[in-house]
């Protein structure tokens, strides 16, 4: 509603303030504040006097603090492909609804309710040294030694996976069974095959759902820290920034280093999703405007 | 410019059984059907002609059953692989492409040169009345205008059959009327077959050459628009061409030349119908309402007495509710102004009564 600006407000105004100020004061005090204070604390390190960007030349000058970035990404950014690309195979053959959906659905979902840490430890029960799975192989005589898929690179990417598959699956399969079926029919008749369907009209009206779970994925993969710890190597191959910030913080007590390292994981979280939005915005320039329902 | 000539089907012949999980949708429904035809089928919401369509264009498999299109069988066939257009309620434009793209879009999958394709979308663009819009995207065009792309879409490729389901149900009153001559001026310049699917009489009529009324799955009649117009098989087809009034009436005599003489309700009714009935046979006597005439001699054979009860104003003409003398509502349409509370004589003209069996029997020919 357009108003002339010298109006004195109205009640409604007054009303919708008031309706508004208690998230509003939440978001300042639990988000904002914490936040702004990070900040501010990194840039005052402990052992100097007021303003020093001392913390993040430190990081990128020590390699031990610097290569948990490139291990960060090394996690993130296959994990995030992996997560993506699998879902969407299961979301798009899914999404016409299959035989048993609810149950298959409740399946792939259960994960998510169940956290990270009993999930973990599930993991190192089942795929672990002395885990079920190595017995199995073992006891078949399939191999000779038992796989290593614990402690290391690969039980992260398990962890990970486990976690972000369900929540990602769910989203692209609402959104590409949002797309009206019969776009697909009529390029079906058009002569297309199912190959040609997918390449050329379902995955550019899919794209702006892909972005989002590529974005959201990867923020999560990158801030990955339980996981890390329990079925990585967190002093080694899968320290990661989220462990280093961890460590400053609560082994060295330096809160300052570490508001500083958590500032800078925000920061390449930030750029992650920057390209996403980037490569995004290239793909699709056409496909926002306008979809065929109406 | 001249507009292209389409190589069509001859015939197109089918039965088909389709069940969705407990539900049957298509009972056995069996069709022959002549090429360079406009087909329509008629029907109510869930009747299955739409799945029927479907079925025809390999988009849903049948659960049982075959598809043959001039001594060929399709039905294994995927949709790509049928050479039909398809034009759907919604439009089914791709979104994410220009007009020129969507109309391209079989064309470039058939790798032909950019310059026949520019000049074939140009063509179809004149066709439809949509020259200069080649650069626009489906979410800048109105209903109508995206509705004339995604024929255009599928008339570029020249297609052997022609199938379009409801394409003007998203439409406005007016444009539809609009468009329903351009489709029947297509079809006819083109030399195309065309299975058209509708649940609206009007455009069932003024489209075919050849009416498929469905219900429930089954094929209840179909006949020539004429046919379907003048002589509906049974009540429901009756209902559905514009009858309104239904009379149950018992057979008193039958005469040559399909007439009958029937009473019930206190009255005398004489008519004609298809069927065969033995005196004494229940049968229900219908008339549509703008067949009725108001005024004459009561005396008159299907004359009756009756009392105006509402008047609603169409424009040319009055639809009246009248009640009868003997009892029973009858609808009515006229150019008589009438005002309610008055008395008037009703004639029923004998040849434009018809008999039908009763509901239960259902009455398929």
């Amino acid at each position: 509603m357009k108003r002339p600006r010298t109006s004195e407000p109205s009640e409604l105004d007054l009303l919708a303030i008031a309706c508004l100020l208690p998230s509003f004061l939440y978001v300042l005090v639990m988000f904002v504040y914490p936040f702004l204070y990070g900040i501010y604390l990194s840039v005052h390190p402990l052992k100097i006097d007021g303003f020093s960007l001392a913390n993040y030349i430190a990081f990128f000058t020590d390699q031990y603090q610097y290569k948990t970035v490139g291990i960060t990404f090394r996690l993130a950014v296959p994990n995030t492909i992996v997560v993506v690309a699998i879902s969407l195979l299961f979301a798009y053959n899914m999404r016409r609804g299959i035989w048993l959906e609810r149950t298959i659905t409740t399946i792939l979902v259960l994960p998510i309710s169940l956290g990270v840490i009993l999930l973990s430890q599930g993991i190192l029960g089942f795929y672990g040294g002395k885990g079920w799975l190595n017995q199995l192989i073992l006891g078949l005589g399939l191999l000779e030694d038992s796989l290593v898929l614990t402690h290391n690179f690969t039980g992260v990417m398990l962890s990970l996976f486990m976690q972000q598959f369900p929540f990602c699956f769910l989203m692209l399969l609402g959104y590409i069974s949002g797309i009206d079926p019969s776009i697909e029919n009529s390029a079906r008749t058009l002569g297309a095959n199912p190959w040609t369907v997918f390449r050329r009209v379902m995955l550019p009206l899919i794209a702006p759902g892909l972005a989002i779970a590529f974005a959201l994925v990867f923020v999560m993969s990158f801030g990955t820290f339980a996981s890390a710890i329990m079925l990585g190597q967190p002093s080694g191959s899968t320290r990661t920034i989220a462990i280093a910030a961890y460590a400053q913080a609560f082994e060295m007590f330096d809160m300052p280093y570490a508001s500083a390292i958590a500032v800078i994981m925000g920061l390449f979280q930030l750029a992650g999703l920057l390209v996403i939005i980037l490569l995004r915005r290239r793909m699709v320039t056409a496909a926002t405007m306008g979809v065929g329902k109406r | 410019m001249k507009e292209p000539r389409c190589e069509t089907i001859d015939s197109l012949r089918f039965r088909i059984t389709k069940r969705f999980g407990a539900k049957t949708v298509l009972r056995d429904f069996a069709l022959e059907v002549r090429g360079k035809q406009f087909i329509t089928f008629l029907g109510p919401s869930g009747c299955g002609k739409s799945t029927s369509l479907n079925i025809v264009a390999g988009l849903i498999p049948p659960t049982t059953g075959e598809v043959w299109i001039d001594g060929e069988r399709i039905d294994h066939l995927p949709p790509e692989k049928r050479g039909f257009g398809m034009v759907f309620q919604n439009y089914a434009l791709f979104p994410h492409m220009t007009v020129f793209a969507n109309i391209a879009f079989g064309l470039q999958l058939q790798r032909r040169p950019a310059a026949e394709i520019a000049e074939r979308v140009q063509q179809m663009l004149d066709l439809v009345q949509l020259l200069g819009y080649e650069g626009r995207y489906p979410g800048q065009l109105s209903g109508g205008q995206q509705q004339r792309i995604a024929i255009a879409r599928a008339l570029v490729l020249c297609p052997r059959l022609m199938l379009l389901d409801e394409p003007l149900s998203n439409l406005d009153a007016k444009l539809r009327v609009e468009m329903r001559a351009e489709i029947k001026r297509l079809h006819t310049n083109l030399g195309l077959t065309s299975i058209y699917v509708t649940h609206d009489q009007v455009e069932a009529l003024s489209l075919s050459d050849w009416v498929v009324v469905m219900r429930e799955g089954l094929l209840i009649q179909e006949g020539t628009p004429q046919e379907i117009h003048d002589q509906p098989v049974n009540i429901f087809v009756a209902d559905f061409m514009g009858f309104r009034n239904f009379f149950p009436t018992q057979v008193v005599a039958v005469g040559p030349d399909r007439d009958v003489e029937a009473a019930g309700n206190g009255m005398k009714i004489r008519g004609k119908t298809r069927h065969t009935f033995a005196p004494g046979a229940s049968v229900v006597a219908a008339i549509r309402p703008n067949d009725v005439m108001v005024g004459g001699d009561a005396a008159n054979p299907n004359a009756f007495r009756a009392k105006v009860d509402i008047v609603e104003y169409l424009g040319r003409e009055d639809e009246v509710i009248v009640t009868l003398e003997a009892g029973g509502r009858l609808w009515v349409q006229t150019a008589a102004r009438l005002t309610p509370g008055e008395n008037v004589t009703v004639v029923l003209p004998p040849e434009r009564v018809i008999f039908l069996p009763p509901e239960e029997d259902g009455g398929t020919v």
